[in-house]
């Protein structure tokens, strides 16, 4: 623990790494709040697969990667939403299909495109060491944008989450409010994937939701509850793998698997009281 | 003067026309049952009123001054509720959505008024419950109350008794037919249960495949008479 906090001021990539994972879990976890309680857990699976994808093509033609990946998960995003929305293309098979397609083309582009230098481990499960300055700033305007909308819309997300067709029976303009939770969620996850990984990013989006939901019972604690559990499990699973040298996405993973466990467990000693 | 007019219209659903050329007139302070078989677009037109689905052809108009979005609606039951971390106090004052803009925060009155509306429903003691805790009956009670919020004349109510018992069932129409008397609510809902059309309704819209027939009681009673 020392150890860590020793390197986390002599070293400029851990405390860019803490800094940025502490705001994108936040985000993670709030946006996920809705995704799950709305039953669309595996967009963010899919969206991630997406956005392996997107950044090996990106490498393959010599582009900034956040370039390339933030434009084509946010197209898929909106298209999985619409999918999930209408029923036509039974939502959980368009995620699986359009997920399997999108890793194995980014495999393809890794595999055959002359002079690329991909680290696959690296996209695949993640690594600490390339949180850029850049990345940094994109993840605190992500966090400050999803915040803003947290507050401001708190209760038209509420009402949404809870009741779509409510929602928009009352005037609530839900195609909006799905347009941007998309982006949101395009940006949260393609800033995410890097360090934790594109196969593992998923879990901190949904992780926190499914811990809270076993200590509280109402939308406004599962929400804080939610935001609390992230932060504590990404913060734990920076300094296991800091100090283990085990891989910093799966670490965090973990910390947040045991992490449900203990809320499971405390939620069956103590269930709703009345 | 009409609290409801749909005219000349017509909806599809998966492109097939469900409900053709209709035209009605109702009065504020009816007691509207919509019913039907299966598929001869009962919620298609729910919708239309709602404004979630446009007609394909025809206009559906308020008067009264009525808002298509103070409509207080009750959907059709969903299992969904019965896992979604809410409490009581949380649904129903997401009812007041529909009055207060861009405001990210409820009024002291709402507060206020959802406290009473829970009381008027017999649920006041819930308040603070979580709403997966809750029977199938106080559930409904707790849409209806956060439809109530919403509405500020009409109320829509999708097979408001569908899953439930026939006791919760019964109070469920008692207290529609309190709100109806007492809070001079116009009441238009989809049901199948014809011995309580006929002892609550005042209006019946019934919607066959073919055509519909809309009138009140005492006339479908004749219609139902001479044809059968």
């Amino acid at each position: 623990m020392v150890e860590f906090i020793d390197a986390l001021f002599s070293y400029a990539f851990l405390s860019r790494a803490l800094a940025a994972g502490l705001l994108i879990s936040l985000c993670a976890a709030l946006l996920g709040v809705s995704m799950v309680l709305r039953r669309y857990s595996m967009i963010g699976d899919g969206l991630s697969h997406v956005g392996f994808g997107a950044v090996a093509l990106a490498a393959a033609m010599n582009l900034a990667p956040l370039t390339v990946a933030i434009p084509v998960v946010l197209v898929a995003a909106l298209l999985l939403l619409r999918f999930t929305g209408s029923g036509k293309l039974k939502g959980d098979a368009a995620i699986a299909m359009i997920s399997s397609v999108a890793l194995s083309i980014g495999v393809i582009i890794v595999a055959k495109a002359d002079g690329v230098n991909i680290d696959l481990n690296s996209y695949l499960f993640g690594s600490i060491l390339v949180i850029s300055e850049s990345d940094l700033w994109l993840s605190v305007i992500l966090a400050a944008a999803v915040l803003v909308l947290f507050v401001g819309l708190y209760s038209r997300i509420f009402t949404i989450t809870f009741d779509e067709t409510f929602a928009r029976a009352t005037g609530v303009r839900t195609g909006a409010f799905n347009t941007l939770i998309a982006v949101l969620m395009a940006v949260t996850i393609v800033l995410g994937m890097r360090m934790m990984g594109s196969l593992l990013i998923s879990a901190v989006i949904i992780f926190p939701t499914l811990s809270a939901m076993r200590l509280c019972r109402s939308f406004k604690g599962v929400t804080i509850a939610a935001a609390l559990v992230a932060v504590l499990g990404f913060t734990i699973g920076l300094i296991i793998s800091f100090v283990w040298g085990t891989p910093v996405g799966a670490s965090i993973v973990v910390v947040n698997f045991a992490i449900f466990v203990i809320t499971a467990i405390i939620g069956r000693i103590y269930p709703e009281k009345h | 003067m009409a609290h409801l007019i749909c005219r000349n219209v017509s909806m599809s659903y998966e492109g097939r026309t469900v409900v053709d050329n209709l035209s009605l007139e109702l009065p504020r302070g009816a007691y509207l049952c919509i019913i039907g078989e299966n598929g001869t677009g009962k919620s298609t037109l729910v919708k239309g009123v709602l404004g979630l689905k446009q007609p394909s052809s025809g206009q559906i108009l308020f008067g009264e001054g009525l808002l298509q979005r103070q409509i207080g609606y009750l959907p059709q039951q969903s299992t969904r509720h019965r896992e979604f971390p809410a409490s009581v106090r949380e649904v129903v004052m997401s009812g007041f959505l529909n009055q207060h803009g861009y405001s990210p925060f409820y009024k002291k009155e709402e507060k206020v008024r959802a406290k009473e509306v829970l009381s008027m429903l017999g649920i006041g003691e819930l308040e603070h419950r979580s709403i997966q805790a809750l029977s199938g009956g106080q559930q409904q009670r707790v849409l209806l109350a956060r439809a109530l919020c919403a509405a500020s004349s009409m109320l829509l109510l999708d097979e408001p008794t569908a899953g439930l018992d026939a006791e919760a069932s019964q109070e469920m129409y008692e207290l529609l037919e309190r709100l109806h008397q007492e809070q001079k609510m116009t009441i238009l809902m989809v049901t199948h249960h014809l011995a309580e059309v006929k002892k609550y309704a005042t209006h019946i819209l019934r919607l066959r495949g073919d055509g519909y027939f809309f009138g009140t009681v005492a006339e479908y009673e004749e219609e139902v008479g001479k044809n059968g």
